[in-house]
């Protein structure tokens, strides 16, 4: 999975001359274009034709709303990013366009709460982020001054919802003028660029330095006075677990540095105690706080409350959901996933996938979001500089943890933690963060396939 | 560095393939299980997601859908619907569904594997048959004259056609509205709760899953078990019975309501109803001989289906003589249904053999084309067919002289057996008057109809409860709408 011209090691300080001019490909990425957003007039048109027996009036509209986006997106990517990664863009509105197309069938079941319309109009803002990313940042290397100002942000981002009243028994939104925010999924992209930055700088005392304090065999955990920050980090998600009662995004946080850590140093020890502690919180928490008891306890007995005669919980209606759809599904339009209740449209958005598309657009989803975190860690495989390759392992690694840890809950994997399915989900803050870690990646790959071409960095 | 990243990119792998392994494991291996799980609500909304198929009655639905547009879509309407319940039942989302519309469930809401002709292709599309049609045997005039007859009270009707054993009329009363147990809403479960409270308990089909003491009806049965066994060779002879008649064993004295029945010919024993007589042939037939005769008739049968399920009719297996004596003229444990009376009537108006009872004529789909029919079967052969021309001939005496008169039908022949069944402490319960007959039109071969009628009246005087008087003149109209369709 290397691109022609790159050596599979980490040799940053000479690279080889350049053999050949890389092509740009960005018909490819147009035809793509076109290609997701027909995909998705489609979804909507079969919507329509399911329920009613027509094409939906809006069909035009949405159609067109979603193409222009996304051919502003690729002219931005065309003028200030032509050498990134081809696939990266059309991933993203092929998974935007089916999470508003689902959006929408489940708008059907609940007229008075139409949540397309505001759906469109965050994903226009998520756009626009996107395009002012690729202008604004020439190079991803920037951000790397922002290490501590990054953390900082991302600190007060947490802390903020903790002074806003709390809702569905987790406090991790702020309403502003009808419009609820999310904080969190912003402090996500501010935490990568932290983590990024600060092991780039720090990765090899982590590594070397120190006295260790235990070793066995081959694994060596690391020695005292650098085990400091992984704990620090460990507390801090424990507390916005137990604060914010958040378990999705202290899992996605601590997995998020765990797995940088591990890339930085290349030390295993690292990971044994991020699973120890990651255990030991697990366990304290479980305990402790009944909002996270009561999702492990249904995970261990989905069906729990069926057997009292209380009626199926929401996993159970995920899980029937799903078992509907089989191999095939029933079809657009034709589901009965709003029966999940209020979550349907958010957390559980996966579940009407799965029901209307069948396992076959199930796996077909699967794969967009591992082809996107795929590319993500190519973009950080060709890069040369340890920020830069952080940077993309981090922005790739929270998109796969956020797709299992949320596609887990729901399917019954793993017990159920409230967190947005990337692109798909209802939910303007999450829309918006994925569009600007998508332009990231965007920004790293135009700059890892762009650094052989022959022109000097800037 | 590298290293690592591939090392990163291998977890992220086994994480998708964790996914795609568990979303396979719940759509394909766990899906049967889940869809059948009593908390999933698709397999009801689908269910009530297109039109049920119809119940039919003479060429006429006697129900409809209508489209409330909500999670349950369709309901159930009833045209004529208390006539109709205790033949339709009801069916309910809330309550599920009972009679022809829970035996009848998958041709009507489409799940009927003969509704899908192409199962495969079906699987792939996930189409559901169209409702198909169940078409009764009911006359709908004989239904009509039934529920009316009874009006208030309460009691059942049963009507038979004696040579092929479709029931022309089932009717039970007090009746209800099923269509107020369709929907959702608030009005069905305030319904429902209703009904169940009621002392008369509409919901209950007396017809077929009530059974009552027969009373003298049940002489009918004795007398062919009397004849067919050779106790009694011809029926004008005397019986050689003391009048009051001492039960075998007891010093219990068995008395007659009426004069000249010491010593009294079958014939007239039957006209006018002797105890006596009837108690004392019961015994000397034996009890081997009245359990085979009952058993033909239908008695203590626990597999009858029309299609639903009848509630068996009781004569008891082991009887001392004197429990024999009584059993033998309707009383002590002996219970029968309306239908199983009916079918008694009906094997005599035939040729002595008693024919499976059957609502259901046929099933079609919704465009008409059959699914499955049903014809005449043979039950038992209750009786010679010598023994049904006798039994006719008495039957026959009943009308033109006995205590059947109000049962006469001009330019037929009618045959008949009335009963009033006193019971309970004291004869302090509900009477119940019984009136069993059948009718043959002068210009037939054939017997048209055979009908059982029981009405519980508690309000009349009980010695003007009588058969004849009471149920005799409802029996005649049922008679009279076959006869005259």
């Amino acid at each position: 999975m290397i691109l022609p011209g790159m050596s599979g090691t980490a040799v940053a300080v000479d690279p080889a001359p350049p053999a050949e001019r890389l092509p740009r490909r960005r018909g490819i990425e147009l035809a793509l274009i076109v290609v997701a957003v027909l995909l998705c007039v489609y979804g909507y048109c079969a919507v329509g034709l399911a329920r009613h027996g027509t094409v939906p009036p809006g069909a035009a509209g949405y159609g067109a709303g979603l193409g222009v986006l996304a051919l502003l997106a690729h002219v931005a990517v065309r003028l200030r990013a032509p050498y990134a990664d081809p696939l990266l863009l059309p991933i993203a509105v092929l998974l935007n366009g089916l999470g508003l197309v689902l959006i929408y069938r489940l708008d059907l079941e609940t007229p008075h709460d139409r949540a397309a319309p505001i759906q469109l109009i965050w994903s226009t803002l998520g756009v626009a982020f996107f395009i002012v990313v690729v202008f604004c940042l020439r190079d991803h290397r920037v951000l790397q001054r922002y290490t501590y100002v990054s953390v900082v942000g991302a600190l007060a981002l947490l802390v903020l919802p903790i002074f806003f009243p709390a809702v569905n028994g987790a406090r991790i939104w702020i309403r502003i003028a009808g419009f609820s925010i999310q904080p969190g999924e912003f402090a996500k992209v501010l935490l990568a660029v932290f983590f990024a930055g600060y092991l780039a700088a720090n990765r090899n005392a982590l590594a070397y330095s120190g006295r260790q304090i235990w070793r066995f065999r081959r694994l060596q955990l690391p020695t005292g006075r650098v085990l400091g920050p992984i704990v620090a980090i460990w507390l801090l998600s424990v507390l916005v677990l137990v604060l914010e009662r958040d378990l999705g995004t202290s899992l996605l946080f601590f997995g998020l540095f765990v797995i940088l850590l591990y890339v930085a140093t290349g030390r295993t020890g690292w990971i044994a105690v991020g699973l120890l502690l990651a255990c030991l919180g697990a366990v304290a928490v479980g305990r402790l706080e009944p909002h996270v008891h009561s999702r492990v306890q249904d995970w261990l007995d989905p069906f729990a409350s069926i057997t009292a005669g209380q009626g199926p919980n929401q996993l159970a209606q995920s899980l029937f959901a799903f078992a509907a759809g089989g191999m095939l599904g029933t079809g657009l339009g034709l589901g009965h996933s709003v029966l999940i209740g209020f979550a349907a449209k958010s957390d559980f958005i996966l579940a009407t996938a799965g029901e209307e598309l069948g396992l076959a657009g199930l796996l077909a989803v699967f794969v967009l979001y591992a082809l996107l975190v795929e590319r993500g860690y190519r973009a950080g495989l060709a890069l040369r500089d340890p920020f830069g390759r952080l940077l993309a392992v981090g922005l790739a690694s929270i998109v796969a943890l956020q797709v299992f840890v949320i596609a887990g809950g729901v399917t019954g994997l793993i017990p159920l933690t409230g967190m947005a399915m990337p692109f798909l989900a209802q939910g303007g803050s999450s829309v918006v963060t994925n569009w600007i870690i998508v332009a990231l990646l965007i920004r790293i790959s135009d700059c890892a396939r762009g650094q052989y071409d022959g022109t000097p960095a800037p | 560095m590298t290293k690592y990243i591939r090392r990163a990119v291998g977890l992220c792998a086994v994480l998708f393939v964790a996914l795609l392994v568990n979303a396979a494991r719940v759509q394909v291996v766990q899906a049967p299980s889940y869809d059948s799980n009593p908390g999933n609500r698709r397999p009801a909304i689908a269910r009530y997601g297109q039109p049920r198929g119809d119940i039919v009655v003479d060429g006429r639905t006697i129900t409809g859908s209508r489209d409330t547009g909500g999670q349950f879509r369709y309901e159930r309407t009833y045209l004529d619907g208390p006539l109709y319940a205790s033949v339709t039942g009801f069916a309910s989302q809330l309550y599920g569904s009972t009679l022809l519309e829970g035996t009848e469930d998958g041709v009507l809401s489409g799940t009927d594997p003969m509704l899908t002709p192409l199962p495969l292709l079906n699987g792939l599309t996930r189409a559901r048959g169209a409702g198909g049609r169940v078409v009764t045997t009911l006359d709908p005039a004989a239904q009509r004259a039934a529920f009316e007859g009874l009006g208030s009270r309460r009691g059942a009707v049963a009507a038979i056609e004696p040579s092929t054993g479709r029931i022309l009329a089932l009717v039970s009363t007090p009746s209800y509205d099923p269509g107020r147990l369709s929907g959702t809403g608030a009005a069905a479960s305030g319904a429902w709760a209703r009904l169940n409270g009621q002392d008369d308990k509409p919901m209950l089909n007396r017809a077929i899953r009530q059974t009552y003491p027969p009373g003298s009806t049940f002489k009918v049965l004795t007398a062919a078990a009397a004849l067919d066994s050779g106790v009694v060779d011809d029926v004008d002879a005397p019986t050689r019975s003391p009048n009051p008649y001492r039960l075998p064993g007891t010093t219990t004295r068995l008395t007659n309501e009426i004069e000249g029945c010491e010593d009294a010919s079958l014939r007239y024993a039957f006209t006018w109803s002797c105890n006596t007589v009837f108690a004392k042939l019961g015994v000397d037939v034996g009890l081997d001989g009245m359990t085979r005769t009952a058993a033909g008739f239908g008695f203590n049968d626990r597999k009858l289906r029309i299609p639903f399920s009848v509630v068996p009719s009781n004569f008891d297996l082991r009887l001392d003589r004197a429990q024999l004596a009584l059993s033998s003229i309707g009383q002590f444990d002996t219970r029968a249904t309306p239908l199983q009376m009916a079918m008694i009537a009906a094997a005599v108006a035939g040729d002595g053999s008693v024919r499976t009872p059957y609502l259901v004529d046929r099933t079609t789909t919704r465009g008409g084309a059959t699914l499955t029919t049903t014809g005449p079967r043979i039950l038992h052969q209750a009786m010679s067919a010598s023994t049904a021309q006798r039994m006719r001939e008495l039957m026959t005496d009943v009308v033109e002289r006995g205590t059947g008169t109000s049962a006469a039908i001009p330019g037929a022949t009618v045959g008949a057996k009335t009963g009033t069944a006193q019971h309970g402490i004291g004869n302090s319960g509900t009477p119940y008057a019984w009136f069993i007959s059948w009718a043959r039109a002068d210009d037939a071969t054939q017997p048209a109809v055979a009908v059982a009628v029981v009405v519980e009246d508690a309000a009349a005087d009980r010695a003007d409860v009588t058969g004849g008087g009471f149920a005799g003149p409802i029996a005649r109209a049922v008679m009279e709408a076959v006869l005259g369709s």
